[in-house]
């Protein structure tokens, strides 16, 4: 177990040195000064090298990599060229709307999966495993942008259950901030929902045919104690993977789906820092979020050792 | 069988529409007709007008041809390389080398193809050809994985250990057994590639990182609606089922092909 | 009176009849025995008693356990019966148990379903009856996992958990078929001194005549889904007059004929041949350790001599095989094939190479399914760096008992006998000298075997052909080799004339492994 730990926490520290350095000089190679650019075209030189000797751009690409890694470790993550303040505050403000919502989108997605796709298996070849299985594809096949438009459309404007946008703020209180983020959250969910119901059908019905099974029901137990006891366990194995892989795809589709709802989160202070050409925010979001999925990758490794004996080094 | 009938018919349909609008669409697709603007469906605009007055109908059949392109061409770089990569891991399985490859892969599934986006757009602005870029790139680990699982089990065959008798190399090995038996594993994987291509092309030309203006795509169509769907729904309804139907047909086909290549996984029918 | 009652009892599956009007009894204490080659409906049986058939599956006629009608039994009946009045026993004790569960608690199960007790006393009781199946708790705590034990121990778990409650009734499914000869010697003897002490009857199915006459009270003989002939235990063979329990018998202990071969010179040496593997994953800090496969082997063989090399699974005859095809790197000695060395410089040369080929066990892995059999017989040319011709393809295919018309067909068109003559095509065509037979015949059902038996003896003579004739099976090697050699934990620990070493073992390994061997009475 501990030797597991160890070595996973190894390559753990390899991805994400690898990850940064790809990070940061691919960013690196962009034509365009960023000091010129935030000064306008009408900026003297010498106020431009100024302004560049206070980014720090006059550095090495080897020097300034080790100054921001070293600043990312320390939790600084730099100065904004177009806020002129320090990105981890910019970040941290568009992070607590992120972040949970990929969180709301995630347990959404599992609160749904895992009784539709236990439902289904253990009634496999019937209408309603078929019907199930046939809105699934639906739900595979909806661009969740758009889902979130028609949800918008139905819940918002119509119905008015909800307010088609924007976020009050988590001083607003929990549940008027939770609300503001359910259509988004339910239209990251579903997509994955579907995906995640499928592997899920399809992981138990594989278990539920291996001879364990059979050996089980030959103790005596009924077809739902069998289940319960040996099946579900079993076919949660694969079902871990896809759920490590959906984080980054929540992620993801996070900041499309804050573009829907004029929610003020990281995908928004992306796109802005693009056009704005502010490439020390788009870094560290894009370094954020890697660091996040590799980070969720890393502890669904650990929890196949918490599910599977195997795995916790022989005796 | 029925799914993959239904799944074959939307994906010809929606291929057979790109292809006629290279020849012919209902209106110029890029015509404006501000008179005509946000018009419902009618005769005369099966699909209804758009907020600058074009024919919503010809645009989606153009913008199934830069959807359609880029799928495919991403799938291709997928496939391209993630292919000899995945053959290559499972010949040297446990060398240094598959280590690396796959090292490489567990990386690069870091970056979601929007991340791998993003960057590129910062970096070279955007356009289709960055969108084809990211998704593609998206798509090697996903291929090399998938064939070096396979090939790895194959390569324990005794077939592959009577060619290793008859003094084949690895190489030759890769190429005569392996690969013919992982092809149709690999349809099945690059229909199913070829759609998420098509959402994910739609994903980032909504949020202006791919196709860019005057090319027409779907994900555009969308976003240009975005702030006008309340006053005439048919503007994002249409482009949107057009997404819907297209990677619908192509999961359906997927599936049953799967399902016709591999009768052990076909569950429905037990 | 009879415990378990058959009567005329038919299984569709899915519209397809499986079982074809089978009846038997097995009385209060009694053994059973239900021999039949794969296909011939004797697992299906077994499932019917315990109704855990697959989807689809319909039974009519009547089943009575102990007075109790099993096919009109409702499920919450059935449950009730099963692993109470009933255990079953399954082949493959590597997937029998679950991976994610401690062998306590799965024994314990049994119990906690039938028994209202507490889960501290089912432990309690599991870790008595493990006692009982000889793994005790001292040496194997009640908290490992499957994965930590040996095919043999996981079988031990097995038969515990279907014998916990004391059932009335054992159903053993071909339950030491994936077990070495010794493994399968103890096994047998465990679960007849759990019957003698218990007093249960035994439904005990086995494709293999000899392990079951010893053991059986009564036989019964299917084929077809349908019982053939049924008789008593030990005398069976004199007293059965069905044309196919004779066929069978004779199967068993086929001797296919042989002439004794001149000693000649010799064809292949290997000479204190050394291969190490690093011992499982390297550890974390400090140097890798590693585990020897082939640990200073050396031996000869003449050409025109046939030689087994026998010895149980994980002893290395793999490995060495591999090493003598030139397909492993080795880390000492030389392995010589008339004259010219196997490995020069870590590579194979083709010269070689072309002077000996394999053939292996299943018959189903062994081709590539999308090539048609002219390309898959003809793929050892490549090592002449030509095409083979037609005619040479056609000689290949004719020799083996096949036709002509054949190599235009692709492999999953034949059966597994057929496609074991088409591996054998395939290792001819070149003319080899030398065949590696690496359990050829290990996965064929014993009338098949036989056929194939007599066709290698007949390809030796015609051909003048070597065999290295590798198999965890003694009777086969026996009936086959003129020479053999016992192989354990990468060494050769013994050889000798096959008749001698069989009918006068002198090493006690040999003695152990040749005592497990389960024999024919008559044979």
């Amino acid at each position: 177990m501990l030797r597991y730990t160890v070595l996973r926490t190894g390559s753990l520290l390899i991805s994400l040195i690898v990850a940064s350095l790809v990070i940061f000089f691919t960013l690196e190679v962009v034509p365009g000064d960023p000091a010129s650019f935030m000064l306008g075209i009408n900026a003297q030189p010498e106020t431009i090298a100024a302004l560049r000797e206070e980014l720090g751009l006059n550095l090495s690409p080897w020097a300034r990599y080790v100054g921001w890694v070293t600043g990312l470790v320390q939790g600084d993550l730099g100065v904004s060229y177009t806020y002129r303040t320090p990105v981890a505050e910019i970040v941290a403000e568009r992070l607590v709307i992120s972040l949970p919502l990929a969180g709301y989108a995630l347990a959404l997605t599992i609160l749904i999966a895992f009784p539709v796709g236990i439902w289904a298996a253990t009634r496999r070849g019937s209408v309603a495993d078929i019907s199930v299985m046939g809105a699934t594809q639906l739900g595979i096949a909806i661009p969740n942008f758009w889902f979130a438009m028609l949800m918008v459309l139905v819940f918002a404007i119509n119905l008015r259950w909800f307010s088609a946008g924007g976020f009050p703020g988590w001083d607003e209180g929990f549940w008027v901030s939770k609300k503001a983020l359910t259509l988004p959250a339910i239209s990251l969910a579903l997509p994955q929902a579907s995906i995640l119901a499928r592997v899920m059908r399809s992981s138990l019905l594989d278990t539920l045919d291996q001879d364990y099974i059979r050996t089980a029901r030959a103790k005596g137990l009924t077809k739902g104690q069998a289940l319960r006891g040996h099946a579900l366990r079993n076919a949660l194995i694969p079902v871990l993977t896809i759920i490590g892989l959906q984080f980054s795809f929540l992620l993801a589709g996070a900041i499309i789906i804050e573009n829907v709802f004029f929610l003020p989160g990281l995908g928004r202070l992306v796109f802005q820092a693009i056009s704005q050409r502010d490439l020390i925010v788009v870094e560290s979001v894009v370094m954020l979020l890697v660091f996040a999925v590799i980070m969720v990758n890393f502890l669904v490794d650990l929890a196949y050792s918490w599910v599977d004996p195997r795995l916790r080094g022989r005796r | 069988m029925r799914n993959l009938v239904l799944g074959l018919c939307l994906t010809v349909l929606f291929v057979l529409g790109a292809l006629v609008s290279f020849v012919w669409t209902p209106y110029d697709h890029a015509a404006l007709e501000i008179a005509n603007k946000l018009k419902p469906p009618s005769l005369a605009h099966w699909f209804g007008t758009d907020h600058l007055g074009r024919d919503i109908l010809s645009m989606i059949m153009v913008g199934a041809r830069t959807s359609i392109a880029v799928a495919i061409v991403a799938v291709g770089i997928g496939i391209g390389l993630g292919v000899p990569l995945g053959l290559l891991a499972a010949a040297k399985s446990g060398s240094l080398l598959d280590e690396v490859i796959m090292r490489s892969n567990d990386l690069i599934f870091a970056f979601p193809s929007l991340l791998i986006a993003i960057m590129i757009t910062a970096v070279f602005g955007p356009s289709a050809v960055n969108a084809i870029i990211a998704i593609g790139i998206f798509n090697i680990p996903v291929f090399a994985r998938v064939t070096r699982g396979a090939a790895l089990s194959l390569w324990t065959r005794d077939y592959v250990l009577a060619a290793r008798v008859a003094g084949k190399g690895a190489l030759r090995i890769s190429v005569e057994h392996i690969l013919p038996n992982v092809t149709n594993l690999l349809i099945v994987q690059g229909t199913i590639q070829f759609s998420l291509g098509i959402l994910a092309e739609a994903a980032l030309s909504y949020v202006g990182l791919g196709a860019q203006p005057p090319t027409p795509s779907w994900g555009r169509m969308l976003a240009d609606s975005q702030t006008l769907f309340m006053l005439a729904p048919h503007i994002t309804l249409f482009p949107g089922f057009a997404i819907l139907l297209t990677v619908l047909g192509l999961n359906l086909a997927g599936d049953g092909l799967r399902d016709l290549i591999d009768p052990k996984l076909r569950r429905g029918a037990r | 009176m009879s415990l378990l009652r058959i009567d005329n009892l038919d299984l569709d599956i899915y519209g397809t009849p499986i079982l074809k009007g089978v009846s038997l009894e097995i009385g209060q204490g009694e053994i059973h025995g239900i021999i039949g080659e794969s296909g011939s409906g004797k697992s299906m049986t077994a499932l019917s008693v315990m109704q855990l058939l697959p989807e689809g599956s319909q039974c009519r006629g009547a089943v009575h356990l102990d007075g109790v009608s099993v096919l009109e039994a409702d499920e919450a009946a059935l449950c009730a019966m099963r692993g109470d009045a009933v255990g079953m026993v399954f082949q493959e004790p590597m997937t029998a148990l679950n991976p994610l569960q401690t062998i306590g608690a799965q024994v314990a199960e049994t119990i906690l379903i039938h028994q209202d007790v507490s889960r501290s006393e089912a432990l309690a009781r599991a870790a008595k009856v493990l006692r009982r199946c000889e793994l005790p708790p001292e040496q194997f705590p009640l908290s490992r996992y499957p994965h930590e034990l040996s095919g043999g121990q996981r079988q031990r778990v097995v038969i515990a958990m279907a014998i916990a409650l004391r059932p009335k009734l054992l159903i053993a499914d071909e339950p030491t078929t994936a077990l070495d000869v010794t493994t399968q010697a103890d096994i047998l003897r465990l679960i007849q001194q759990l019957v003698r002490e218990d007093g249960m009857s035994v439904m005990f199915i086995t494709h293999d005549l000899a392990v079951v006459t010893g053991l059986a009270d009564r036989i019964s003989i299917m084929r077809h889904g349908a019982v053939v002939e049924q008789g008593g235990g030990a005398s069976l063979h004199h007293k059965m007059q069905h044309p196919y329990t004779k066929s069978l018998f004779a199967a068993s202990s086929h001797q296919p004929e042989r002439a004794v071969p001149a000693p000649d010179a010799p064809l292949l040496k290997v000479e204190g041949l050394v291969r190490s593997y690093p011992a499982g994953r390297r550890s974390l800090f400090g140097t890798a350790k590693r585990v020897l496969a082939v640990d200073d082997v050396s031996f000869e063989i003449q050409k025109g001599e046939s030689v087994g090399l026998v010895g149980e699974s994980g002893c290395g005859k793999s490995t060495l095989t591999r090493a003598i095809l030139g397909l492993e790197a080795t880390q000492a000695g030389r392995i010589y094939l008339g004259g010219d060395e196997v490995l020069s410089g870590g590579q194979a040369s083709a010269d070689v190479r072309r002077k000996m080929q394999v053939v292996f066990q299943d018959p189903y892995g062994s081709f590539n399914p999308r090539h048609k059999v002219d390309r898959l017989v003809s793929e050892p040319f490549h090592l002449l760096g030509r095409k083979a011709t037609a005619a040479e393809i056609d000689e290949a295919l004719v020799s083996v008992g096949l036709t002509p018309a054949d190599k235009h067909k692709y492999i999953h068109e034949f059966s597994g006998g057929q496609r074991q003559r088409i591996a054998i095509a395939r290792a001819l065509i070149i003319k080899p000298e030398l065949i590696i037979l690496d359990e050829a015949v290990s996965a064929l059902d014993v009338s098949i075997r036989a056929q194939i038996l007599d066709l290698l003896a007949d390809l030796s003579e015609r051909y003048g052909l070597t065999y290295l004739f590798i198999s965890h099976d003694l009777s086969v090697v026996r009936s086959i080799t003129d020479r053999v050699l016992v192989m354990k934990q990468g060494r050769i620990v013994d050889q000798g004339p096959s008749e001698a070493l069989f009918s006068n073992p002198q090493h006690p390994y040999t003695k152990s492994l040749i005592e497990a061997v389960p024999v024919l009475p008559g044979a």
